[in-house]
Protein backbone atom coordinates (compact mmCIF):
# COMPACT_ATOMS: atom_id res chain seq x y z
CA UNK A 1 0.00 0.00 0.00
CA UNK A 2 1.08 3.57 -0.43
CA UNK A 3 0.06 7.08 0.53
CA UNK A 4 -1.36 9.20 -2.25
CA UNK A 5 -3.22 12.40 -2.90
CA UNK A 6 -6.40 12.44 -4.94
CA UNK A 7 -5.75 14.79 -7.82
CA UNK A 8 -8.73 14.20 -10.06
CA UNK A 9 -11.67 12.12 -11.18
CA UNK A 10 -12.31 10.09 -14.31
CA UNK A 11 -15.66 9.74 -16.05
CA UNK A 12 -16.13 6.95 -18.57
CA UNK A 13 -19.27 5.59 -20.19
CA UNK A 14 -17.61 2.70 -21.98
CA UNK A 15 -15.69 0.71 -19.39
CA UNK A 16 -15.23 -2.72 -17.87
CA UNK A 17 -18.51 -3.73 -16.20
CA UNK A 18 -16.66 -4.02 -12.90
CA UNK A 19 -16.35 -0.24 -12.75
CA UNK A 20 -20.05 0.41 -13.29
CA UNK A 21 -21.46 2.55 -10.46
CA UNK A 22 -18.00 2.88 -8.93
CA UNK A 23 -16.03 6.10 -8.68
CA UNK A 24 -12.62 6.27 -10.36
CA UNK A 25 -10.02 8.63 -8.89
CA UNK A 26 -6.63 9.76 -10.14
CA UNK A 27 -4.26 9.35 -7.19
CA UNK A 28 -0.71 10.64 -7.30
CA UNK A 29 1.76 8.76 -5.19
CA UNK A 30 3.44 10.69 -2.36
CA UNK A 31 6.78 9.98 -0.74
CA UNK A 32 7.03 9.96 3.04
CA UNK A 33 7.97 13.64 3.05
CA UNK A 34 4.64 14.39 1.41
CA UNK A 35 6.14 15.22 -1.98
CA UNK A 36 4.36 14.12 -5.13
CA UNK A 37 6.22 11.54 -7.22
CA UNK A 38 5.72 10.99 -10.98
CA UNK A 39 3.81 7.77 -10.26
CA UNK A 40 0.02 7.68 -10.23
CA UNK A 41 -2.87 5.28 -10.45
CA UNK A 42 -6.46 5.44 -11.59
CA UNK A 43 -7.99 3.75 -8.56
CA UNK A 44 -11.46 2.57 -7.55
CA UNK A 45 -12.80 4.54 -4.58
CA UNK A 46 -14.21 2.50 -1.68
CA UNK A 47 -14.20 5.20 1.02
CA UNK A 48 -15.94 8.23 -0.51
CA UNK A 49 -12.67 10.11 -0.97
CA UNK A 50 -12.53 13.38 -2.88
CA UNK A 51 -10.07 15.62 -4.67
CA UNK A 52 -7.40 16.90 -2.27
CA UNK A 53 -7.74 14.02 0.21
CA UNK A 54 -4.62 12.17 1.32
CA UNK A 55 -5.51 8.51 0.97
CA UNK A 56 -4.24 4.99 1.48
CA UNK A 57 -4.05 3.06 -1.80
CA UNK A 58 -3.90 -0.69 -2.18
CA UNK A 59 -2.20 -1.85 -5.38
CA UNK A 60 -2.54 -5.62 -5.49
CA UNK A 61 -5.02 -7.58 -7.54
CA UNK A 62 -6.15 -10.37 -5.22
CA UNK A 63 -6.81 -8.03 -2.29
CA UNK A 64 -8.57 -5.60 -4.59
CA UNK A 65 -10.89 -8.32 -5.89
CA UNK A 66 -11.60 -9.40 -2.31
CA UNK A 67 -12.60 -5.85 -1.36
CA UNK A 68 -15.03 -5.42 -4.24
CA UNK A 69 -16.35 -8.97 -3.80
CA UNK A 70 -15.20 -10.16 -7.20
CA UNK A 71 -12.96 -13.12 -6.51
CA UNK A 72 -11.31 -14.82 -8.26
CA UNK A 73 -11.75 -12.84 -11.48
CA UNK A 74 -11.99 -9.10 -11.94
CA UNK A 75 -9.82 -6.60 -13.79
CA UNK A 76 -9.05 -4.45 -10.79
CA UNK A 77 -5.83 -3.64 -8.95
CA UNK A 78 -5.61 -0.16 -7.43
CA UNK A 79 -8.22 0.64 -4.76
CA UNK A 80 -8.51 3.63 -2.41
CA UNK A 81 -9.01 1.87 0.93
CA UNK A 82 -8.65 4.70 3.45
CA UNK A 83 -8.58 8.43 4.08
CA UNK A 84 -5.43 9.21 6.06
CA UNK A 85 -5.86 11.22 9.29
CA UNK A 86 -2.27 11.17 10.45
CA UNK A 87 1.13 9.87 9.39
CA UNK A 88 4.17 9.96 11.64
CA UNK A 89 7.64 8.98 10.44
CA UNK A 90 10.19 8.96 13.25
CA UNK A 91 9.08 11.87 15.42
CA UNK A 92 7.78 14.04 12.61
CA UNK A 93 4.11 14.10 11.66
CA UNK A 94 3.21 14.85 8.06
CA UNK A 95 1.25 18.08 7.66
CA UNK A 96 -1.74 16.68 5.81
CA UNK A 97 -3.60 20.00 5.64
CA UNK A 98 -0.70 21.55 3.74
CA UNK A 99 -0.89 18.67 1.26
CA UNK A 100 -4.51 19.29 0.39
CA UNK A 101 -5.04 20.83 -2.99
CA UNK A 102 -8.39 21.84 -4.35
CA UNK A 103 -9.67 21.54 -7.88
CA UNK A 104 -9.79 24.59 -10.03
CA UNK A 105 -13.53 24.31 -10.41
CA UNK A 106 -16.03 26.93 -11.44
CA UNK A 107 -16.77 29.48 -8.75
CA UNK A 108 -19.11 32.43 -8.62
CA UNK A 109 -16.31 34.41 -6.97
CA UNK A 110 -13.23 33.63 -9.07
CA UNK A 111 -11.07 36.35 -7.53
CA UNK A 112 -11.60 34.90 -4.09
CA UNK A 113 -12.40 38.35 -2.73
CA UNK A 114 -15.18 38.73 -0.17
CA UNK B 1 -4.61 1.75 -14.12
CA UNK B 2 -2.98 4.52 -16.09
CA UNK B 3 -4.01 6.86 -18.87
CA UNK B 4 -3.00 6.08 -22.46
CA UNK B 5 -3.71 7.48 -25.90
CA UNK B 6 -4.58 5.05 -28.70
CA UNK B 7 -2.19 5.85 -31.54
CA UNK B 8 -2.65 2.90 -33.86
CA UNK B 9 -3.90 -0.57 -34.60
CA UNK B 10 -2.16 -3.89 -34.99
CA UNK B 11 -3.15 -6.94 -36.99
CA UNK B 12 -1.48 -10.34 -36.63
CA UNK B 13 -2.81 -13.37 -38.46
CA UNK B 14 -0.60 -15.89 -36.63
CA UNK B 15 -1.07 -15.52 -32.91
CA UNK B 16 -0.56 -17.52 -29.74
CA UNK B 17 -3.48 -19.69 -28.75
CA UNK B 18 -6.16 -17.64 -27.00
CA UNK B 19 -5.46 -14.45 -28.88
CA UNK B 20 -7.89 -15.21 -31.69
CA UNK B 21 -10.48 -12.47 -31.87
CA UNK B 22 -8.60 -10.23 -29.46
CA UNK B 23 -8.39 -6.68 -30.82
CA UNK B 24 -4.92 -5.18 -30.47
CA UNK B 25 -4.16 -1.47 -30.40
CA UNK B 26 -0.96 0.58 -30.17
CA UNK B 27 -1.11 2.88 -27.14
CA UNK B 28 1.14 5.64 -25.84
CA UNK B 29 1.18 5.63 -21.99
CA UNK B 30 0.53 9.06 -20.45
CA UNK B 31 1.52 10.70 -17.18
CA UNK B 32 -1.01 12.26 -14.79
CA UNK B 33 -0.95 15.48 -16.83
CA UNK B 34 -1.89 13.42 -19.91
CA UNK B 35 1.55 13.98 -21.46
CA UNK B 36 3.36 11.06 -23.17
CA UNK B 37 5.50 9.05 -20.78
CA UNK B 38 7.65 6.11 -21.82
CA UNK B 39 7.53 4.00 -24.93
CA UNK B 40 4.37 3.02 -26.84
CA UNK B 41 3.05 -0.46 -26.12
CA UNK B 42 0.52 -2.91 -27.54
CA UNK B 43 -2.68 -3.38 -25.58
CA UNK B 44 -5.63 -5.73 -25.97
CA UNK B 45 -8.92 -3.84 -26.15
CA UNK B 46 -11.13 -4.94 -23.25
CA UNK B 47 -13.85 -2.48 -24.27
CA UNK B 48 -13.89 -3.66 -27.91
CA UNK B 49 -14.85 -0.08 -28.81
CA UNK B 50 -11.64 1.96 -28.56
CA UNK B 51 -10.02 3.48 -31.63
CA UNK B 52 -7.10 5.68 -32.68
CA UNK B 53 -7.04 9.12 -31.05
CA UNK B 54 -9.05 8.13 -28.00
CA UNK B 55 -8.03 8.74 -24.40
CA UNK B 56 -8.35 5.48 -22.51
CA UNK B 57 -7.20 3.85 -19.32
CA UNK B 58 -5.24 0.62 -19.28
CA UNK B 59 -4.56 -2.10 -16.74
CA UNK B 60 -1.28 -4.02 -16.72
CA UNK B 61 0.12 -7.40 -15.63
CA UNK B 62 -2.12 -10.34 -14.68
CA UNK B 63 -5.19 -8.12 -14.40
CA UNK B 64 -4.95 -7.29 -18.11
CA UNK B 65 -6.23 -10.71 -19.13
CA UNK B 66 -9.06 -10.40 -16.60
CA UNK B 67 -10.36 -7.40 -18.56
CA UNK B 68 -11.06 -9.59 -21.59
CA UNK B 69 -14.02 -11.91 -22.22
CA UNK B 70 -11.67 -14.94 -22.07
CA UNK B 71 -9.51 -14.56 -18.96
CA UNK B 72 -6.75 -17.14 -19.51
CA UNK B 73 -5.06 -15.45 -22.45
CA UNK B 74 -1.49 -14.24 -22.91
CA UNK B 75 -1.77 -10.44 -22.62
CA UNK B 76 -0.03 -8.02 -20.25
CA UNK B 77 -1.82 -4.76 -21.05
CA UNK B 78 -5.50 -4.15 -21.69
CA UNK B 79 -7.78 -1.18 -22.22
CA UNK B 80 -10.46 -1.11 -19.51
CA UNK B 81 -12.29 2.10 -20.34
CA UNK B 82 -12.65 5.08 -22.66
CA UNK B 83 -12.39 8.44 -20.87
CA UNK B 84 -15.28 10.88 -21.41
CA UNK B 85 -14.03 13.46 -18.96
CA UNK B 86 -11.33 13.96 -16.39
CA UNK B 87 -10.35 16.87 -14.18
CA UNK B 88 -6.87 16.71 -12.75
CA UNK B 89 -5.47 19.34 -10.41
Amino acid sequence: MYIGRVSGTVVATIKNELFESRKLLVVERLDLNGHATPKYDIAVDMVQAGVGDVVLVLDEGNSARQIVGREPLGAIRAVVVGIVDEVTVGNAALDLEALRVFPNRWTSNPGGEP
Amino acid sequence: MQFARVIGTLVASRKAEGLEGVKLLVVQPLDKHLQPQGEPAIAADGTAQAGPGELVFVIASREAALALPEVFVPVDLAITGIVDETDIV
